[in-house]
């Protein structure tokens, strides 16, 4: 085996030696089949007459959207938690000094950050499968009760459902570049509930207020992770926001991901390991 | 077992801002024997570990192993083990996930882990989340880490700190048949009483500078024994010693003075008519060079 392959195995073993990625794929789980079971119901309930649109209903997508809708708040709305685990496992290096034993077995430091930023892409796709076994399964679950069409028959949804499994991968990589950009974990931590839950939402919307700013919004990493997926909760709010191609969006989103891990690789993970 | 080799610092330097953590020091260690590395605390032994192990860059000169710096050691964990001072441990893992993780990443066996395991008495506590563990317990882990690519140089830091009685008496047996079976030892502490018995060769730092380097017994003729001598009227024996022509210093406890004899000096006091409370040879033992060495005053 390369070496490579020997840092990817070593790294694949620390992360699932743990109990973070699971706590944060059942949080992810539980939070994603909430809001997909319930939106499901609110929004089938209106269009199946259930529910009257005079109780709120009456910005309810079109059906034809719903079920994509609903299926990419796995990666719309889950998108934080890869980015956590990705920054976790780099922050906890520093934190607990395990860089010291790290080091010690596989001193080609560059070797090491290439096996975490491949590992952790593998979890995060992980974490993509879970996130859609939430939005997907109890979405149309749902939406089926209520007498909407769920869609799963048409490859459509099913490059929808790959492109999300791609998206929360490649969130994962980001979280690694920001994590070793920043090392301080709390510091992180901070930085990535205010940018994902906070800041990003805000830039989205203001910069469609003219063009100039929409064609610079289109390329915030939000933006460039829905224009992969290809439907989100925010292109529905926001009409008029131009968007990347999904393709785009995804190299866009992988840009992040590498010039973060590579501005971090010289800023932090070089430096001196006290 | 691959064979032990010359450990070599050759003018190695680390400057942190305006600090000088470790100033041109050079030194080698032979395979074979136990070296204790030893100063005070912050004279700059982990810092110099730290560079001969490659986590830490060397403001200038290098430190290597058979004359390869550790960063391009092909195998480094069946080359060289160590253990460094710091707690380096993911508190949620098990101490054989955290043997399995290392050795996974060196491309070692995966029976190594057990071995280790057994050989510092870890096994029945393997599984338990390293988090729980004692000080004592993480001193053996890391002491396993060390040992599981069967290296031929251990480099550890302060090994015996946090261990009880039983586990220091192990260690110190332990270390005599690493170096035993031609391994190279270096083991690192601020305290030589702690390493004395262990150790057969002695590398002195303070401030970051070499300044003693030999075999263990060559600390024992550093320093002239002297003679510790106190009087209820004090300024009567000084007065005694200065006419008798026997240096000497003042010392919390009494007179020290420069003379081996305390038959000659009790004379003196005699003939003077100085009453005496004490009299005896100070015990110039080996504690006593090193801290005359690290320049820590003398211990009266």
């Amino acid at each position: 085996m390369s070496g490579y392959l020997r840092s990817v195995a070593a790294e694949f073993t620390k992360v699932t030696s743990t109990r973070i990625w699971w706590v944060i794929a059942l949080v992810l789980f539980g939070y994603i089949a909430v809001l997909a079971g319930g939106l499901s119901a609110l929004f089938g309930g209106v269009q199946s007459g259930a529910i009257g649109s005079s109780m709120g209903g009456g910005q309810a997508p079109p059906p034809a959207q719903l079920p994509a809708l609903i299926y990419s708040f796995a990666s719309s709305v889950g998108y934080v938690f890869p980015v956590l685990l990705g920054a976790l496992a780099v922050t906890g290096e520093f934190r607990h000094q395990t860089l010291t034993p790290t080091f010690l077995a596989v001193p080609r430091r560059g070797r090491v950050l290439a096996a975490k930023l491949t590992t952790l892409f593998g979890f995060g796709a992980v974490l993509g499968v879970v996130a859609l076994l939430a939005s997907v399964g109890v979405g149309a679950l749902v939406m089926g009760t209520f007498g909407v069409d769920p869609v799963l028959g048409e490859s459509d949804t099913w490059a929808l459902i790959g492109r999300s499994v791609l998206a929360m991968a490649l969130w994962a990589a980001v979280g690694v570049g920001l994590g070793v950009l920043v090392p301080n974990q709390v510091a992180t931590i901070v930085i990535v509930l205010a940018f994902t839950q906070f800041i990003e939402p805000l830039l989205r919307l203001a910069s469609t207020f003219t063009d100039a700013t929409a064609g610079i919004g289109r390329f915030l990493p939000g933006a460039a992770s829905d224009a992969l997926v290809g439907a989100s909760f925010f292109s529905i709010a926001a009409p008029g926001a131009s968007v990347l191609e999904w393709w785009q969006g995804g190299l866009v989103l992988l840009a992040y991901a590498v010039v973060l891990t590579v501005i971090g690789y010289l800023v932090t993970w070089r430096r001196d390991v006290t | 077992m691959p064979a032990g080799s010359v450990v070599e610092f050759a003018n190695v330097t680390k400057r942190f801002g305006a600090v000088t953590a470790v100033d041109d020091l050079s030194f080698t260690v032979e395979p074979g024997r136990v070296t204790g590395f030893l100063g005070p605390n912050g004279a700059g032994k982990t810092t110099s570990l730290r560079m001969l192990l490659g986590l830490v860059t060397p403001t200038a000169g290098t430190a290597t192993f058979g004359g390869v710096r550790y960063a391009d050691l092909s195998h480094p964990l069946a080359t060289v083990g160590s253990a460094l001072e710091a707690a380096s441990f993911h508190p949620g893992r098990t101490a054989r996930n955290h043997l399995r993780v290392y050795a996974i990443g060196a491309g070692l066996p995966p029976t190594r882990v057990g071995e280790v395991l057994q050989t510092v008495g870890l096994t029945e506590y393997a599984d338990r989340r390293v988090g729980g563990y004692s000080l004592g317990m993480r001193q053996r882990l890391g002491l396993a880490f060390a040992l599981i690519g069967d290296p031929g140089v251990l480099v550890l830091d302060e090994p015996i700190n946090g261990l009880d009685p039983e586990g220091i008496k192990w260690i110190r047996g332990f270390l005599r048949e690493l170096a035993g079976e031609g391994r190279t030892v270096l083991v690192s502490s601020h305290l030589l009483s702690e390493v004395q018995q262990s150790v057969d060769d002695v590398v002195i730092i303070a401030r970051g500078r070499l300044v003693h380097r030999g075999p263990l017994s060559s600390l024992e003729t550093e320093t002239a024994p002297q003679v510790v001598v106190d009087s209820p009227t004090r300024e009567a024996l000084a007065a005694a010693l200065t006419d008798a022509g026997i240096r000497f210093t003042e010392g919390r406890t009494g007179l020290l003075a420069a003379d081996p004899d305390p038959a000659r000096i009790g004379h003196v006091a005699f003939a003077a008519g100085v009453e005496l409370s004490t009299l005896h040879r100070q015990k110039s033992g080996l504690e006593d060079s090193f801290l005359a060495l690290v320049g820590e005053g003398h211990t009266l």
